[in-house]
């Protein structure tokens, strides 16, 4: 390996996921010297986006695998929808606008995509898929940017960030088991947000979070944002929040990504560990509801919940990562699931008198709704009575932290209402700017392309 | 990586676990006609898990975009899942069944075959020649070269036919209409999945990076084979149809089909070999390697030796070359259906399998 703490680096881009990759290929185009340190060892390269699908690209006609159009209006429509109007309408319409260039950006640069995946129709107009998901785009981007000379280095983890003037001078990296010294002209941060770090969310959210599973990566530790911040970099985001969903209760503590969701709640009925019910089940259809019941589990005792169905249900969903408990008494299923057996019992024959006879429709709101019940089950509310009856655990897991670096259009960080000289900002780190709250599917690899590529060209022409 | 993830698992048990999980995830439903078979399916039965792998031609897509290969605890590696339930079925079906855990595996084996072929040809041509004919036929009649080859074709034929049955048992097929013959063989014809669904190609010799590499030595290797047999059937009806006996003048068709069929075959199963060298082995199934290596070199040798015995005419080198030639292709035909060529027909028979199913779901 060359001496990489004896050069000075045009770009240094901290980070190894989309956002860090599209940088440093775009400054890398331009004949810059780039170095991109990733904190995780080889296999575990990419961040949260190894875990991701698709992305979602504004379209004005059919474009690649995406059907009809999807014009700027109803793409901003849609995001104001989730982020209850806590986005800056400037970035957010500036990132959209340029999502429709992205496509054609990423198959240039070796990026495949895929016709929308079975189960995933809604998404065809809106989102398009990767083939083979986000590790296949990573390594696509790996390759182009080896390609383009970029050198990359695994295991580097940046500790500090030095910052004079508002202007950064290098950085303090452990690369490999030694500390080192890194040089370079500009800086891009695009090392995610701070969801691995557990203390750092008990701090926020509170000692429950303890008990949060961890969707994606063990890497994105937030230290370079804690840094940062503590710098006295301008910021943006609730700090105390953090987006998280239902998924599989025995998922494993991080990176069991996209197959530990599980999607039983709306034709199950939910109990918490005392075997009580305590939300409407069948509010709406689920991938409107996934992150509200992340938060509701959040909230139950010991963060844990478990959804009952009934054999007439089992395949109404896509199949779960782990086979279900089962069991042909509710009782037994009670023991299985390590619930107080009398107390599920009654819940289940409560919540069965209260069910009426209507006609039932998994893929839409039926307005098949219990009566007399608190809380209601307001959709698909069906007894369970068949056996074999199943039963899974959910907990919540953390998809991502909002709290970030404050961009402006030019993805250029600042501190204390001032921008920083040399230093840019792409992806999760900075995505606060634009969703304040809630979550749109595929719209934070949207942030990531647009921001790394911006970040990347900035980082060049300051350089150049 | 290590070998032994699971070691209390049958391959088939652990393929199912690798295909439950790639149920719940989907990501690589674009690569291959694997996926989207699965996915139409909530459980799996043994014989679901065979028709899976039969479909499967180990582009290996699937391996680098997975989130959940090792050190991840959910440990995927579906193409060498796949590959060892391959080899565990074609050993299963085939029959005599001995034959096919000793050629599939162990290449030396398919070396000593090579060895006894060879061996076999030059004691028929010691004891039968008969000097009386013209090119070939005067170092062995062609009553002889009947004799031996005839049986040698035809037996092969009748144990993939049984194998094939069995494979059809097992994966629970309905009777075959021509609509499911046709989308097999215009799949199998195009390759379509070896050019990796909507990707460039596979994930063979390069790592993650994709490449066309080993469908073109794949596809060489077919046509060569294709040509070569062509030029075989052309010779057989000139004989006995148009009573025209060997030797052939350059420009007829057995040369014109034969010389280009040899260059093809010799080249492709050199670039197939070639590339197998490159390709991680734990992508596959590893204990068939040697056996994997050896047939292809074997196929090869098919090619190379019948293009040095075209190049030997009029030189002494003629009748050990003939031996040689006589002897590797004799070697190929018996081993046919234990050696990987048997995945020919097992593959063929999973994408009928394949069209009869999506013809069903509509
Ligand atoms: C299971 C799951 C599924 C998702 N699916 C989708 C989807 O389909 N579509 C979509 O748009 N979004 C999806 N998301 C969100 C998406 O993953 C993120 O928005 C996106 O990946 C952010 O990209 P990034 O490059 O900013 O961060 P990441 O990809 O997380 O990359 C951050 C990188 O920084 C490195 N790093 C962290 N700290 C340091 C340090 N101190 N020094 C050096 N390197 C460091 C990490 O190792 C990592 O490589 C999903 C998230 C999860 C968890
Ligand atoms: S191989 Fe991995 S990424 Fe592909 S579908 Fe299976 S689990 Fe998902
Ligand atoms: S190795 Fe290739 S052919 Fe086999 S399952 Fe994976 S993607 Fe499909």
């Amino acid at each position: 390996m060359t001496q990489v703490d004896a050069i000075t680096w045009d770009v240094v881009v901290v980070g190894g996921g989309n956002a860090a990759l599209c940088a440093a290929i775009e400054a890398a185009e331009t004949g810059a010297r780039v170095v991109m340190l990733e904190a995780a060892p080889k296999p575990y390269r990419g961040g949260n986006s190894r875990h991701t699908r698709n992305f979602r690209c504004m379209h004005e006609g059919p474009l690649s695998v995406l059907t009809g159009t999807y014009g700027e209006d109803e793409y901003f429509d849609d995001l104001i929808r989730v982020t209850k109007g806590k986005t800056d309408e400037d970035l957010a319409r500036m990132t959209i606008r340029d999502s429709e260039t992205c496509l054609p950006w990423m198959e240039r640069h070796g990026v495949a995509f895929q016709p929308s995946l079975s189960g995933t129709l809604s998404l065809s107009r809106t989102n398009a898929f990767f083939l083979g998901g986000g590790k296949a785009l990573v390594n696509a981007y790996y390759n182009t940017a080896e390609d383009l000379g970029v050198t990359v280095l695994y295991e580097a983890e940046v500790r500090h960030v030095t910052v004079t003037e508002g202007r950064f001078q290098g950085l303090d990296a452990r690369i490999g088991g030694k500390d080192l010294r890194i040089e370079g002209r500009a800086l891009v941060l695009a090392s995610g947000g701070f969801q691995a770090d557990i203390d750092w969310l008990a701090d926020a959210w509170g000692p429950a979070a303890r008990n949060f599973l961890i969707r994606g990566t063990p890497y994105n530790r937030g230290v370079v944002l804690r840094d940062m911040l503590d710098q006295g970099a301008d910021s943006v985001g609730d700090p105390t929040q953090c987006h998280a969903v239902a998924i599989d209760g025995r998922s494993p503590k991080f990176d069991g990504g996209i197959v530990t969701r599980l999607d039983c709640v709306p034709f199950s009925v939910v109990v918490n560990r005392d075997g009580e019910r305590f939300y409407d089940e069948g509010e709406d259809v689920w991938p409107k509801r996934y992150a509200i019941w992340g938060r509701l589990v959040a909230a139950q005792p010991e963060q844990v919940a478990y959804s009952v169905i009934d054999a007439k249900s089992l395949n109404l969903f896509m199949p779960s990562v782990f086979p279900p408990e089962s069991a042909d008494t509710i009782e037994g299923l009670a023991q299985k699931l390590g619930l107080p057996g009398n107390k599920l019992r009654e819940t289940i024959d409560a919540f069965n008198a209260a069910c009426r006879s209507g006609d039932f429709h998994p893929t839409e709101l039926d307005g098949l709704a219990t009566e007399g019940l608190t809380p209601p089950k307001t959709n698909w509310a069906r007894p369970i009575t068949e056996p074999p009856f199943y039963g899974y655990s959910l907990r919540p897991g953390v998809t991502f932290t909002y709290l970030g670096l404050k961009v402006d259009r030019t993805a250029r960080v600042s501190a204390h209402g001032a921008r920083l000289h040399n230093i840019w900002a792409a992806g999760e780190i900075m995505a606060g700017s634009i969703l304040g709250e809630g979550y749109l599917a595929g719209f934070g690899m949207t942030i990531g392309t647009v921001f790394g590529r911006i970040a990347g060209q900035e980082a060049a022409a300051h350089v150049a | 990586m290590s070998l032994d993830i699971t070691p209390t698992l049958t391959a088939t048990e652990e393929a199912r676990r690798q295909v439950e999980i790639c149920n719940a995830c989907r990501y690589c439903e674009g690569y291959c006609a694997v996926f989207p078979a699965a996915f139409a399916e909530r459980s799996f039965s043994d014989g679901d898990i065979t028709q899976l792998a039969s479909l499967c031609h180990n582009c290996r897509g699937c391996y680098y975009a997975c989130q959940y290969t090792e050190p991840h605890e959910f440990a995927l590696n579906l193409p060498a899942a796949l590959a060892e339930v391959r080899v565990e079925s074609w050993a299963r079906f085939a029959w005599p069944g001995a034959f096919a855990r000793l050629f599939q595996t162990h290449g030396v084996a398919l070396a000593a075959a090579l060895v006894l072929g060879t061996a076999l040809i030059f004691a028929a041509i010691r004891m039968l020649g008969t000097g009386a004919g013209d090119g070939f036929y005067a170092y062995l009649s062609h009553s002889a070269m009947v004799a031996i080859f005839a049986p040698a074709f035809l037996f092969p034929l009748l144990a993939l036919a049984i194998g094939t049955r069995r494979y059809w048992h097992e994966v629970g097929g309905a009777a075959v209409t021509l609509a499911d013959l046709r989308a097999a063989l215009v799949d199998a014809g195009r390759m379509r999945n070896l050019s990796g669904g909507a990707a460039d190609g596979c994930n063979y010799e390069k790592g993650d990076r994709y490449s066309v590499a080993r469908k073109h030595a794949h596809n060489a290797v077919v046509w060569g084979f294709l040509l070569c047999f062509a030029a075989t059937s052309s010779g057989t009806i000139l004989h006995y149809v148009l009573d025209m006996p060997a030797p052939y003048p350059f420009f007829s068709l057995p040369k014109l089909l034969g010389v280009p069929g040899g260059i093809l075959l010799t080249l492709g199963a050199a670039g197939l070999a070639m590339l197998k060298l490159r390709a991680d082995p734990a992508l596959g199934a590893v204990a068939a390697w040697g056996g994997e290596m050896a047939f292809v070199i074997l196929l090869g040798l098919t090619g190379l030796t019948g293009l040095a015995l075209y190049a030997a005419t009029g030189t002494g080198l003629v009748a050990p070359l003939l031996a040689l030639h006589l002897g590797t292709v004799l070697a190929f035909f018996l081993t046919l259906p234990y050696s990987k060529m048997a995945h020919a027909a097992y593959r063929l028979a999973a994408l009928t399998r394949d069209a009869q199913l999506k013809r069903r779901a509509g």
